[in-house]
C-alpha cells in the first residue's frame, strides 16, 4: 500500500472498501438504531433507518425491568478474576520458560496449547456433577475457576512470546549490576513487560466476556453473566426488538471498545504466536 | 555471609531450580484440568448412569458408544457438524483473502474501516445469534426479508426452510473479523521489494497474487483453518438461541447433541460417550496444529 | 586490585565440551583481549568470569579469593555487553545509578558518581534521555558509564564495538583504550576482530575450540607465532601459508610469509606470478598473484603506489629472515632456517 496510486482508483477502492466495511458491520449498526427506537418503529415496514424519535426509554426499561447491572457486574467479576487469576499463574511459568528453558519447555508449551484443544463436551459432565456436589453450581467462584483454566493456555502462550522478545541481556546486566531476582523481576522486567501483560488481560477479557458454553451450562441466575442474560432474550414474548437491541449494545459495547484497541495483540494472541 | 553463600551457590543451577519452581502451579492445575475430568468421563461413558436414577449405575462396556455411534441423530450431527466447519471455513478464508487484499491497498478511511471489519469478533455469541435470528434473518421483519421483498422475491423462513445454513452464516459473521485480521497481518509482512522484483520480472497483478502473495499467506492461512476448526467443533450458544438444533435434528452438531443428553435427557452414560467422540474428532485436528505451531517454535 | 586466575576451568554443555581444562593469568591493570574466530568459547569463558554461567570444573580466583560459586553481582566485575543491554525504560542517569542503587549508595553519593561518569563520557547532554533516543555510540558509552560508575575490579566487555559502523568502532576504540589508560584497572576484552585486538591489547590470549593456542603482546603473536592457527589468524592480511616444495627448501611442512614481508619486482624474484587482482589505496598497494608455487592466489602488500595492473607478470622474493618455519602439526620451528634450494 505504500506506493502512489492514481486519484480515480484511490476513490474506487475507497467505495468499495467502505461498502464491504459497512456491509460486514451493518448488524451491529442495524441494533445501535433500533436500540433508540420504540418498539412499533423497530418492526415497522418498510424499516425507518435514521429518521425516527429517538429514545432512551429501551435503555430505561432494561435497567429496572430486568436486573441488567446484576449481569453485567457478574461479567465483570467473571472477566477481571479469571484474568487476575490467570496472570498469577502465567507471569512466573512464562518468566520461566522464556528465561530459563530447558530441553523440555518446548513441549510443556505444546501440551499446554492442546489442552486447550480439548473439547470443553468432553468434559462438561465430570464438571457438571463435581460443581453439584461441591456447591458451585451457579457461583462465581467456579466460573472463574473455569475461565481460569480454559484461558490459562492462552495467557502463558501470549506472555511468553512477550517475554522472549526481551533481550537475555538485559537481564543479566542486571544481575551483573548487583539486583536480586524480586528486583531483576519488579525493577527491571516487569517496567519492560507491561504493554505484553497489558495486551494478554486486553485480550482474556474479551475472550471470557464473550464465553458461551460453559456460562451457560453452570450457570441458572445468581452467576449468570451477559451471555446468559441474553440468551434468555430467545423465547421472547410480543414486541421486543428495541429491548433486544438495547440489551445487546450494553452487553457488547464495553468489549467492542476493548477490542478496537487491542486489535494487533489479538492476532498474536489467538494464533499462539504462529503469526505476528 | 552463610546464608548468602549457599542460597546463591552455583548462580545458574539455582535459576533453573527456581523456574521449575515457578513452572509448576501452571503445569499441575492444567494437568488437573486435563486428566480428572477426562478420565471420569472415560468412566461415566462405561456405565449406565442417568440422572433419574443415579444410585444404580452398573457397568455396560460400549454399550453406551454402540448406543451413541448408531443412533441417527448422531450421523445427522456428525454431518451438520461437517457441513458447518467447512461450510464457515470456506466463507470464512475465501472472504478472508478478498477482504485482506482489499484492506491492504491505499484508500480514504482504511483504520475506520479496519474498525468496522473486525467488530463482529467481539460480538458476544448469544447477542449475534439473537440478532441475526430477529433482525436480520426473520422472514417478516428481519432486514433481508423486507430487501428480498423490496426486490419482488418471497422471503424466506431462515429458521426452519435452511436452519443449518443460517447457523453458517451467523458463524461466518463471527469468524471473518478473525480470517481477516490474520490474513491482513501475514500480507502486510510481505516486503515490497519481493513484489517489486517480480514486477520487474514482468508478472502481471495476477501473476503475482499466485506465484508471490498467495504462497506468503499459505502459513497463516493453515492457521487460520486449524484454529478455526477447533472453535467451530464447538459451536453450542449460536444453535442454543437459534434453533436448539432443530426442526429435528437438522442442526445439531456434536456439541450440542452431547450437552442435550446430558442436561436434557439426563442421559450421563451416553453424553459421556458422545464427549470422547467429540475428543477423538479434535484431537485429529489438534496433532497437525500442534505440529505446525511447534515448527515454528524456537524454544 | 583486580587479578583474575583461571585453574582449569572446564565448561561442557551436557556432551558438548566448550571448554577443556584452561589455565590462565589475567595480572592487575592489565587489558586482555580474548579473540578467535566465532564458536571458539571466547565468549563463553568471559560469562564463565562473570558469573553468567556455572563452570563445570576447575576454580575462578579473583583477587586470591575462591569466586568460583560467587553470584555475578559478588563477584566485583563490571560488564558491558554486545547489545549494550541499556534498561529502556530509564533515562540515562537512572541506567547508570542502578548498580550503586542495588548496592543501597545513599542519594548524593549516586549523583556524585553518576555526573562525573556522565561527564568524562560526554552524556552530560543525554542524562534525562531514554536508550531508544540515542544513536548506538551514545548507548554505548552509556554502557561504559553504568561499568565504571562501580568502581570494580574488573571490567568485561563482550564484543562491544560490533553493532556500531566502521567510523565509529575506531573512535570507540580509542575512547575504551583511553579509559583504561586513566583508570588503569583491569579490562578483559573479548573481540573476533584481530584488528582489535592488536591495536587495543597488553595480553592477547588467542581461543580456538576452546583451547588456548598462543598467550602473548601483540607484537610477540605477530613476530613469533605459535603455529599455524595463530599465524593466519592475527595480521591483515592473512599471511601467505604455503606447503610442499617451497616449504620443504626451508626444512619445514608449511611455510609463511606476511604480504608486507614480501618484495615485489617488475623484473627478477624468487617466485614468477600473474597479478590476478591489484587494490590501489594509495598509501598502500595489495596484489593478489596467481603463481605455480602455490594452489591459492598469494598476497602482496607494497608501501605506497606500486603501478601493476591485473594480467601484468610479477616477480616476488620473501625476505629470508621473516620467513615462519611450522612442522608437520603445524607448531612453529625455531630459528630461520636457510633455503637449500
Amino acid at each position: 500500500m505504500a506506493r502512489n496510486v492514481s486519484t480515480g482508483r484511490k476513490i474506487g477502492t475507497t467505495a468499495l472498501a467502505w461498502f464491504v466495511g459497512l456491509v460486514i458491520f451493518f448488524p451491529i449498526l442495524w441494533t445501535f438504531l433500533t436500540s433508540f427506537k420504540t418498539e412499533l418503529q423497530a418492526i415497522s415496514i418498510p424499516p425507518v433507518f435514521v429518521g425516527f424519535d429517538w429514545t432512551l426509554e429501551n435503555y430505561q426499561t432494561i435497567q429496572t425491568q430486568s436486573n441488567y447491572f446484576h449481569f453485567m457486574a457478574n461479567s465483570i467479576y467473571l472477566s477481571l478474576g479469571s484474568t487476575a487469576l490467570g496472570l498469577i499463574v502465567a507471569v512466573p511459568a512464562a518468566w520461566a520458560m522464556a528465561f530459563s528453558p530447558t530441553k523440555r519447555t518446548k513441549d510443556i508449551l505444546l501440551w499446554m496449547l492442546s489442552t486447550k484443544m480439548l473439547p470443553a463436551v468432553g468434559v462438561l459432565i465430570p464438571v457438571y456433577l463435581m460443581f453439584i456436589k461441591f456447591g458451585l453450581l451457579d457461583s462465581r467462584l467456579g466460573l472463574i475457576v473455569v475461565l481460569f483454566l480454559i484461558n490459562l493456555p492462552i495467557i502463558v502462550w501470549m506472555l511468553y512470546t512477550y517475554f522472549k522478545e526481551i533481550p537475555g541481556e538485559i537481564l543479566e546486566a542486571a544481575r551483573m549490576d548487583g539486583a536480586s531476582l524480586r528486583k531483576e523481576i519488579t525493577q527491571v522486567l516487569a517496567p519492560m513487560a507491561v504493554p505484553g501483560i497489558a495486551s494478554t488481560v486486553l485480550l482474556n477479557v474479551i475472550l471470557s466476556w464473550n464465553e458461551a458454553f460453559w456460562t451457560l451450562n453452570l450457570t441458572t441466575s445468581n452467576a449468570a453473566p451477559l451471555t446468559a442474560f441474553i440468551a434468555s432474550f430467545s423465547s421472547p414474548q410480543g414486541n421486543f426488538y428495541a429491548k433486544l437491541s438495547a440489551a445487546s449494545m450494553l452487553a457488547i459495547a464495553p468489549i467492542l471498545i476493548v477490542g478496537w484497541f487491542s486489535q494487533k495483540q489479538l492476532v498474536r494472541g489467538l494464533t499462539f504466536g504462529a503469526v505476528k | 555471609m552463610r546464608g548468602d553463600r549457599s542460597g546463591n551457590a552455583m548462580a545458574t543451577t539455582h535459576t533453573k531450580s527456581l523456574a521449575r519452581a515457578m513452572m509448576a502451579p501452571a503445569v499441575i492445575v492444567l494437568l488437573i484440568w486435563m486428566i480428572v475430568p477426562l478420565a471420569m468421563t472415560l468412566y461415566f461413558s462405561t456405565l449406565n448412569y442417568t440422572l433419574y436414577n443415579p444410585f444404580s449405575t452398573p457397568f455396560v462396556g460400549f454399550e453406551n458408544y454402540s448406543y451413541f455411534l448408531t443412533d441417527p441423530t448422531f450421523l445427522a450431527a456428525l454431518a451438520n457438524t461437517l457441513v458447518l466447519v467447512l461450510g464457515v471455513l470456506a466463507i470464512t478464508v475465501g472472504g478472508g483473502i478478498l477482504i485482506a487484499l482489499l484492506l491492504d491497498q491505499d484508500f480514504y478511511g482504511v483504520n475506520i474501516v479496519r474498525l468496522l471489519v473486525i467488530a463482529p469478533f467481539f460480538v458476544m455469541p448469544t447477542v449475534a445469534a439473537l440478532v441475526w435470528k430477529n433482525m436480520m434473518m426473520n422472514p417478516v421483519y428481519g432486514v433481508i426479508g423486507q430487501l428480498l421483498q423490496a426486490v419482488g422475491l418471497a422471503p424466506i423462513d431462515w429458521m426452519t426452510e435452511v436452519p443449518l445454513l443460517s447457523i453458517v452464516i451467523i458463524v461466518a459473521w463471527q469468524w471473518l473479523p478473525f480470517a481477516t485480521l490474520i490474513l491482513l497481518t501475514a500480507l502486510q509482512s510481505l516486503s515490497m521489494d519481493q513484489k517489486e522484483a517480480a514486477e520487474m520480472d514482468g508478472a502481471k497483478a495476477l501473476s503475482i497474487f499466485w506465484y508471490i502473495t498467495l504462497p506468503h499467506m499459505s502459513r497463516a492461512i493453515t492457521v487460520v483453518i486449524l484454529i478455526q476448526t477447533i472453535f467451530l467443533l464447538s459451536i453450542y450458544a449460536e444453535i442454543l438461541v437459534t434453533t436448539q438444533g432443530g426442526p429435528g435434528s437438522q442442526s445439531t452438531n456434536i456439541t450440542y447433541l452431547v450437552a442435550q443428553q446430558a442436561t436434557s435427557y439426563g442421559d450421563i452414560g451416553a453424553a459421556s460417550a458422545g464427549g470422547i467422540v467429540a475428543v477423538i474428532l479434535a484431537n485429529i485436528v489438534a496433532i497437525f496444529l500442534v505440529r505446525l505451531i511447534g515448527k515454528n517454535l524456537d524454544a | 586490585m583486580g587479578q583474575i586466575h583461571l585453574e582449569k576451568v572446564r565448561k561442557t554443555f551436557g556432551d558438548v565440551v566448550i571448554i577443556p581444562d584452561l589455565d590462565l593469568q589475567i595480572e592487575d591493570g592489565e587489558f586482555v583481549v580474548f579473540v578467535g574466530p566465532s564458536g571458539c568459547g571466547k565468549s563463553t569463558l568471559l560469562r564463565l568470569i562473570a558469573g553468567l554461567e556455572d563452570v563445570t570444573g576447575g576454580k575462578i580466583v579473583i583477587d586470591g579469593k575462591d569466586a568460583t560459586t560467587l553470584p555475578p553481582a559478588k563477584r566485583g566485575l563490571a560488564m558491558v555487553f554486545q547489545s549494550y543491554a541499556l534498561y529502556p525504560h530509564m533515562s540515562v542517569r537512572k541506567n547508570i545509578a542502578f548498580p550503586l542503587k542495588m548496592a543501597g549508595m545513599d542519594k548524593a553519593e549516586i549523583d556524585r558518581r553518576v555526573d562525573y561518569a556522565a561527564k568524562t563520557l560526554n552524556l552530560d547532554n543525554y542524562i534525562d534521555r531514554r536508550p531508544g533516543q540515542l544513536s548506538g555510540g551514545q548507548r554505548q558509552r552509556v554502557a561504559i558509564g553504568r561499568a565504571i560508575v562501580r568502581e570494580p575490579k574488573a571490567f568485561l566487555f563482550d564484543e562491544p564495538l560490533s553493532n556500531l559502523d566502521a567510523a565509529l568502532r575506531v573512535g570507540m576504540r580509542l575512547e575504551i583504550s583511553e579509559l583504561h589508560q586513566r583508570l588503569k584497572t583491569t579490562m578483559v576484552y573479548v573481540t573476533h576482530d584481530q584488528v582489535e585486538a592488536m591495536t587495543m591489547a597488553d595480553k592477547i590470549v588467542v581461543l580456538r575450540a576452546g583451547n588456548i593456542e598462543q598467550v602473548g603482546s601483540p607484537l610477540e603473536l605477530y613476530t613469533a607465532p605459535r603455529n599455524t592457527f595463530v599465524a593466519g589468524f592475527i595480521g591483515s592480511p592473512k599471511m601467505n601459508l604455503l606447503g610442499g616444495a617451497e616449504a620443504a627448501k626451508y626444512q619445514a611442512a608449511t611455510m609463511g610469509v606476511r604480504p608486507e614481508h614480501i618484495r615485489l619486482s617488475t623484473t627478477d624474484g624468487a617466485w614468477k606470478g600473474t597479478v590476478k587482482v591489484s587494490e590501489h589505496l594509495g598509501s598502500d598497494t595489495f596484489l593478489h598473484v596467481e603463481s605455480p608455487v602455490h594452489d591459492e592466489p598469494l598476497t602482496v602488500r607494497a608501501g605506497g603506489e606500486f603501478p601493476v595492473h591485473a594480467g601484468d607478470v610479477v616477480y616476488l622474493t620473501p625476505q629470508e629472515d621473516k620467513i615462519h618455519r611450522f612442522d608437520d602439526k603445524g607448531l612453529a620451528i625455531k630459528g630461520n632456517g636457510r633455503a637449500t634450494g
